[in-house]
């Protein structure tokens, strides 16, 4: 048990709030982790004793049940003990800061932090206030790193690569942490990365990200490897980003007859949750391009990956 | 009561002074002024400002003391303290208290408060329309009866231009300028920082210059229509400084400031969330700030301002879309202005003319200078003096500054106001 502790990898990073930041090692060791991952997600008994004795505290303050469910499974999986806090019902509502209600929960003890809050930012704010890691959980429009490393992990494992892939992400790019983190992961595994959408949810500022934009749908999704769609937020209309949701669907939504010169192996993805209809049809998000429910599970490896790395790799544990 | 103050370096742009000079005051007035050792010392107590800077008291044409109202996060009494250890003597300040400064009884309790506080000479500015809302004109004579200087909504900039033409029009009567704060809050889309590539990457709504740049060209049409004296606060885009420059060429009475911290730091310093780092308007590029150096360079830029903006800890210690806008100003702006000087921006005779004779002549106020017969409000300033800043030094009580811990040089030494000693450092 001991023995392989000595020449083990360790994540560099202390925290994880954003790609943008994170270096190439410290992606290829969480992907390679989550794939061990994967393989006790198979087993029979689910349950590993990596993370016993440690708690999790999974602050979300924005809702959230894909992502908050999927950090708790991982961390049940490695047998950490969690606690969840919801803004809805807590002291938050009542006017406590948000440093206030976080350090808070720290006083009570967790050794490591999720957090998803609907300003941008937020986690740095957190985690420079308290001495714990912090995994963001996605913050605002601006990250949201395990959501991407998923992601990749999904393609890598059905593409065996990432390098020169051609990765289009389709719809409100200016709003989206998803896009964000998606864009940072691809282009530093080496993939090409395409915008596509109405100019209002792609400023030219994105080609300083190192992507292509494209506002014609056929076009940007041309001879794509991968197609990442992001939710259209209904909110958003009546907002002139686009005239209406007709509108939008017909110019950008991922409808079966424009796959119909697609690639074999394309994958079409999708964070969730969707909008059936607005920005992808039922046929597509069933159909036999999609990966969308691998992703789901994927989620969990990758994110029980980050917690052992933050929290068990750096102790005498490990998960053989 | 004399005072001399011997052996400083003298600069007092007003006169076109620069150099080694004495000064007697006699009961709060400047008396006379002249060359080292020959003006007689009797029955005067003695100021020896060897090594020293001996300046006009500085104006600031942009501030916000919070009282009425805000008084947990500064007071006239605080928010005049905090302006003289800065070197400010005049300070104007903006209505947006609670009440709203719209009418005279708000003006005459700002007046009352100065007096009794007895730092700077605080000068109010009314608001243009009723409660800051853009829609009907305040009271501005009985305003103007009880002390204020200017008009603003500063922040709640008036969008509608039949409102502002009204305003201009209006503040012919008193010839008073009218102070814009040039923002056009429908482009600008509730954004927390500059629009562009950092806002991009962090997630933040941005503003963009545009938004800028559309209501100082308005406001320029405005007063090419009206004829009325505007001003625009706190310049930071290159656009809006080429819209301004423009219109001096053609004639059109404008006048404009910039801060000191849109000339020190850009948008980058965002990058990390930090609160002291939000304002309006916001920090910009760096192509901003060489259009503003040129600006002050050439006299498109007529003055600096600080946009002294107290906050508590609680408007500032929170996510940062959440975060009040402003940082406090007056105990920061000389020693980095100075910089502008040692990187040959400007010299500092005219560093000194737009803190001092420019402001005052725009507000109309025989202040900013050391002719004989003015008010004896003066700065005794150390050029050289190295020092860190510390906000838990501030006489504010806003702690709010980008620049806590920044390395300066020049520091404010003494200060008189009509020949009162206000500030003494260390004393």
């Amino acid at each position: 048990m001991m023995a392989k502790t000595v020449d083990k990898k360790i994540l560099q990073a202390k925290n994880i709030i954003d790609i943008e930041t994170m270096n190439v090692e410290d992606i290829s060791l969480i992907l390679d982790t989550a794939l061990s991952m994967k393989e006790i997600m198979s087993r029979d008994i689910k349950k590993v004793p990596a993370l016993r004795g440690k708690m999790i505290a999974n602050m979300f303050f924005e809702s959230s049940t894909r992502t908050r469910t999927s950090f708790e499974i991982a961390a049940k999986m490695l047998s950490a003990d969690t606690v969840s806090f919801t803004a809805s019902g807590s002291s938050m509502s009542k006017g406590e800061t948000l440093l206030d209600t976080v350090r808070n929960i720290i006083a009570m003890g967790p050794d490591l932090l999720v957090m998803r809050h609907a300003s941008s930012g937020a986690p740095y704010f957190v985690a420079k206030n308290i001495n714990i890691p912090v995994i963001n959980a996605g913050d605002g429009r601006h990250e949201h790193p395990s959501q991407a490393l998923l992601d990749l992990f999904t393609v890598r494992e059905k593409k065996g690569k990432l390098k020169g892939l051609k990765v289009s992400i389709v719809g409100d790019i200016l709003h989206s942490r998803v896009a964000r983190s998606d864009i940072y992961a691809f282009k530093k595994m080496g993939a090409n990365v395409r915008l596509v959408g109405p100019p209002a949810f792609i400023p030219d500022y994105f080609r300083q990200f190192g992507a292509e934009i494209f506002y014609d749908m056929e076009k940007g999704i041309k001879d794509a490897d991968v197609i990442i769609m992001l939710r259209i937020q209904i909110e958003r209309q009546g907002k002139n980003f686009f005239p209406d949701i007709r509108e939008y669907y017909e110019l950008y939504g991922l409808k079966e007859n424009i796959l119909c010169f697609a690639k074999d192996d394309l994958l079409v993805m999708h964070p969730g949750p969707l909008n059936r209809g607005v920005e992808i049809d039922s046929e597509v998000a069933d159909g036999k391009h999609s990966v969308i429910l691998d992703q789901v599970t994927n989620g969990v490896a990758v994110r029980a990956a980050l917690l052992y790395l933050l929290l068990g790799s750096r102790t005498d544990e490990n998960i053989d | 009561m004399k005072i001399l103050i011997k052996n400083g370096h003298v600069v007092d742009p007003a006169n076109g002074i620069e150099g080694k000079r004495d000064l007697l005051v006699v009961d709060g007035i400047i008396s006379r002024i002249a060359e080292t050792g020959s003006l007689n010392s009797k029955g005067a107590e003695t100021v020896n400002a060897k090594g020293l800077l001996v300046l006009p008291g500085f104006i600031d044409l942009h501030s916000h003391l919070r009282e009425p109202g805000y008084e947990y996060k500064e007071t006239i009494e605080t928010g005049g303290k905090s302006a003289v250890a800065g070197g400010f003597t005049s300070i104007c300040c903006m209505a947006n208290t609670s009440p709203v400064n719209d009418n005279a009884s708000v003006t005459r309790y700002i007046m009352d408060k100065q007096k009794k506080a007895g730092f700077a000479n605080v000068f109010p500015v009314g608001a243009i329309t009723k409660g800051l809302k853009g829609s009907e004109l305040s009271e501005i004579g009985g305003m103007v009866k009880a002390g204020i200087v200017a008009i603003s909504d500063d922040a709640e900039p008036v969008m509608n231009s039949l409102v502002m033409r009204r305003a201009m029009e209006y503040s012919k009567i008193f010839g008073i300028p009218l102070f814009s704060h040039c923002e056009d809050l429908s482009l600008g889309d509730e954004g927390v920082m500059n629009e562009g590539i950092i806002s991009t990457l962090l997630g933040l709504k941005g503003m963009t210059s545009e938004s800028e740049f559309n209501m100082i060209q308005r406001d320029i049409n405005l007063a090419c229509l009206t004829g009325a004296r505007l001003h625009i606060s706190h310049v930071s885009t290159a656009s809006g400084v080429s819209a301004i420059r423009e219109a001096k060429k053609r004639g059109i009475k404008v006048t404009s400031e910039v801060t000191p911290h849109h000339l020190m730091l850009t948008e980058d310093a965002v990058r990390g969330y930090g609160t002291n780092f939000k304002m309006k308007p916001p920090l910009r590029t760096k192509q901003d700030v060489e259009s503003l150096e040129e600006g002050l360079a050439d006299g498109t830029i007529d003055s600096f301002a600080t946009d002294h903006a107290p906050h508590a800890i609680v408007d500032k210690q929170v996510e940062f879309d959440r975060a009040s806008f402003g940082i406090v100003g007056f105990e920061t702006a000389f020693p980095l202005l100075l910089t502008l000087v040692k990187r040959r921006v400007i010299t500092l005779n005219k560093l000194i003319e737009k803190l001092t004779v420019s402001p005052a002549g725009i507000i109309r106020k025989n202040k900013g200078t050391l002719s004989c017969g003015a008010d004896a409000d003066i700065v005794l300033a150390d050029p050289d003096r190295e020092y860190t800043i510390d906000v838990k030094k501030f006489y504010s009580k806003g702690t709010n500054s980008p620049f806590d811990g920044w390395k300066v040089k020049g520091s404010i030494e003494r200060v008189f106001v009509s020949g009162r000693l206000v500030f003494s450092r260390g004393g």
